[in-house]
């Protein structure tokens, strides 16, 4: 697959502050990348390379395999974590405005913007200004200005940060629309379970150094620690979890159900599999409850966290 | 350049469509003409209240030849004695008393004349006075000599002398105060420009800042791009103001002036009086117009630019090295003080002398250069001299601007971190 975004060794200074170190990442093209990391990590400093706000000390970008260049800002869409509109301006002539920032005439930027108007079902805006909004409103209005110029590439740092759980889940399904329509989408978060619903990728950075990277599905397979969540109706319930232990290694396990299941957390070795564990259960009693524990990236995160800490 | 363009585009008409920026441009002249209106209606007041003024004069040398004035009227009370026309003066709270004593000598005379009042008189009133007593007794002492006042009166002689330089144009002493007066002028009112619109520059920057829009904007084109955009749409908007004020303000001037009928003669004929004759009134005309006006105003023009750049980036990098307005004040300081310091310059030592040493020192620092040769310019400075202070100038404001771009490029994106001087030195060599 081809990338649409890559990075090679990036490093970033400040004074003796080293924000990234060595960075490398490769963002596939039509795909949504997660960028991961605690705050502080680094993420907005090299987010801000992608976008030549600051330029890196060493490394190079490429986009769409050429180095980056300054023309290339209209092919990026940016949601900055910190970010606002002018206040006193009215929508319409500020997107206009922004919108040929960025390269786009003043007649196609006001059919977009009008398109955008009907899909985000939001009335006529045009002449209010943005005081006179609502926060939500606004949030809004702040997304048809990252995409209204149709970027190849998408950043959004902490997108859901400040929106509302509405306008997040509407942002949220227009994200996925956008990545059919074609568009790479590179998010920076540190809110995991963003990652676990939209991100096909991700990398962790963690003190300025990338510590893990590569396909989610990937990374869950590799952190899979062959343990399964078991609840069972054991035959003979003194002799059972002797005959357990001998074979596996077995921990009390927590969930809800409607059973009144002994609850396990049973790790299986490595040369055995899934199928051996649930003849070994059967014969021992009724299986109600059998599922392969997956680890979330949040416990992906924490563990490659400590490991590095 | 697009972008640069769409910046200063947005920057002018955010500036001029802001209601302060509105009422400002359309009240300032109509503030500023009524102004002049209440302080000539004033003092003109002040002038109208007639006074009394009692004489007492036994032997009558000075009463007869004393002529009744427009706000003054001369009451002979010389048949009382003293101490009572002093009471009476105090009691009917007349303006005060003149008193001539009776002396043989003329010398006696001169010195032993007195004027009693409740309160001190004016300055004018009194040298008025002296004037009339002493033209009164000099006569005196030259008929008393034998000499026939008409001879005088036809033998005096005007003289006015007049200054040539070597290229044959003529001046009068009055050129000096004229040429003071509009370098002055020039020099005040590029500092208000620079003052004012350098700092409508930098709430701009707070404001983008504290908005967290610069973000995106710098995603989209330089922070340098946006720092020049800024500054230049805010000049223009700046000389959009000057030019309505103009314009507004000399048509107020003329039509209230039209309605009101103030005569522009009355100013001439209170010229007159305070001793300057229609031929100098003529040369100060004369010496208005031999002003190098085209230079001045090119030059006003182009150290404008110089200055209004120099300082304006500042302000720019000060804007972007803050959080809010109140954080600016620890550097407002040091840019305010090269500013106070021109004009005080300019006023004192250009006055003193035009092409002395701290004058033309002053001329030539960059911070002050833009003040202080403007009020020079006036008085003729050499070609070359101008151009190093022009180089000068325009080599710094291209470092500053350089150095502020520096600052402004880290600042904007610097929240919650007071900055120092340190901090902001560290900037330039991110």
């Amino acid at each position: 697959m081809k990338n649409l975004l890559v990075a090679q060794n990036v490093s970033k200074s400040y004074g003796d502050y080293k924000a990234i170190n060595d960075l490398s990442i490769e963002v596939p093209a039509q795909s949504i990348f997660g960028l991961l990391g605690p705050n502080g990590a680094g993420k907005t400093t090299f987010i801000r390379i992608i976008n030549q706000i600051t330029m890196p000390d060493t490394g190079k970008i490429l986009l769409d395999g050429e180095p980056l260049q300054p023309s290339d800002v209209q092919h990026i869409g940016y949601l900055p974590e910190e970010r606002g509109l002018y206040k006193s301006m009215k929508v319409g002539e500020q997107v206009l405005y922004l919108a040929q920032l960025k390269g786009l005439s003043k007649k196609e930027a006001t059919k977009r913007l009008n398109y955008w108007f009907e899909r985000l079902e939001i009335g006529d805006w045009w002449n209010k200004k943005i005081q006179e909004l609502s926060k939500g409103m606004a949030q809004k209005i702040q997304f048809i200005v990252t995409v209204i110029h149709q970027p190849k590439l998408l950043i959004f740092d902490e997108p859901f940060s400040g929106f509302d759980p509405v306008n997040a889940n509407l942002i949220k399904d227009q994200i996925l629309q956008l990545k059919e329509d074609g568009a790479t989408i590179l998010f920076s978060t540190h809110r995991m379970e963003s990652v676990e619903e939209l991100c096909d990728y991700m990398a962790l950075i963690h003190k300025s150094n990338k510590i893990l990277d590569g396909k989610v599905s990937d990374i869950k397979k590799d952190f899979r620690s062959n343990t399964y969540e078991v609840g069972i109706s054991p035959r003979k319930q003194q002799e059972f979890i002797g005959d357990l232990k001998q074979h596996f290694e077995v921990t009390p396990a927590h969930y809800h159900s409607i059973h009144d299941d002994t609850k396990l957390h049973i790790k299986i070795p490595d040369h055995s599999n899934a199928n051996d564990l649930l003849h070994h259960l059967i014969s021992l009693g009724e299986v109600n409850h059998f599922v392969e524990v997956i680890p979330s990236v949040n416990d992906i995160f924490i563990k490659t966290v400590g490991q590095h800490a | 350049m697009r972008n640069l363009q769409l910046i200063i585009k947005r920057e002018y008409l955010s500036r001029i469509r802001n209601k302060t920026f509105v009422v400002m441009t359309f009240l300032s002249p109509v503030i500023m003409v009524a102004m002049v209106m209440l302080i000539a209606y004033l003092t003109s007041l002040n002038n109208d209240e007639e006074k009394i003024v009692g004489v007492h004069d036994v032997s009558n040398i000075v009463y007869d030849q004393l002529q009744e004035q427009e706000n003054t009227v001369y009451l002979n009370l010389s048949y009382l004695d003293l101490r009572t026309a002093i009471d009476s003066v105090d009691k009917k709270e007349y303006y005060g008393l003149l008193y001539i004593p009776s002396g043989e000598t003329d010398a006696e005379l001169s010195s032993h004349v007195e004027f009693f009042a409740k309160e001190a008189p004016s300055n004018f009133f009194l040298s008025d006075l002296e004037q009339k007593i002493s033209g009164v007794l000099s006569n005196r002492k030259l008929e008393n000599t034998g000499v026939n006042l008409a001879t005088i009166e036809n033998s005096k002689a005007q003289v006015n002398i007049k200054i040539e330089n070597f290229s044959g144009q003529t001046t009068s002493k009055m050129a000096s105060y004229v040429k003071m007066f509009f370098g002055g002028a020039a020099g005040y009112l590029l500092m208000m420009f620079i003052i004012i619109y350098g700092n409508m520059v930098m709430r701009s920057v707070i404001e983008e800042k504290t908005n967290r829009i610069v973000e995106i904007i710098i995603s989209s084109v330089k922070p340098i791009q946006l720092m020049l955009g800024k500054i230049v749409g805010t000049s223009l908007a700046g000389i959009t103001q000057f030019f309505i004020w103009i314009i507004f303000g000399s048509i107020l001037l003329f039509s209230v002036t039209a309605i009101f009928g103030i005569e522009s003669t009355s100013i001439q004929g209170q010229a007159a009086a305070t001793a300057i004759n229609q031929d100098e009134m003529q040369l100060f005309i004369n010496d208005v117009l031999q002003l190098p006006l085209g230079t001045i105003t090119v030059a006003f023009l182009i150290y404008f630019i110089g200055g209004y750049f120099l300082y304006s980036s500042i302000y720019a990098a000060i804007g972007a090295a803050v959080d809010s307005e109140t954080d600016t004040q620890q550097f407002m300081f040091p840019v305010i003080l090269p500013l106070m310091l021109g004009i005080y310059v300019g006023f004192f030592s250009v006055i003193e002398n035009p092409h002395g040493i701290v004058a033309t020192i002053f001329s030539y620092i960059p911070l002050t250069s833009p003040i202080v040769m403007l009020m020079r310019i006036p008085f003729g400075v050499a070609w070359w001299e101008v151009l190093i202070s022009l180089s000068i100038l325009f080599a710094t404001v291209f470092l500053v601007i350089w150095m502020a771009a520096k600052i402004y490029r880290v600042g904007i994106l610097m929240y919650g971190k007071k900055a120092s001087y340190k901090e902001l030195f560290k900037w330039l060599k991110y």
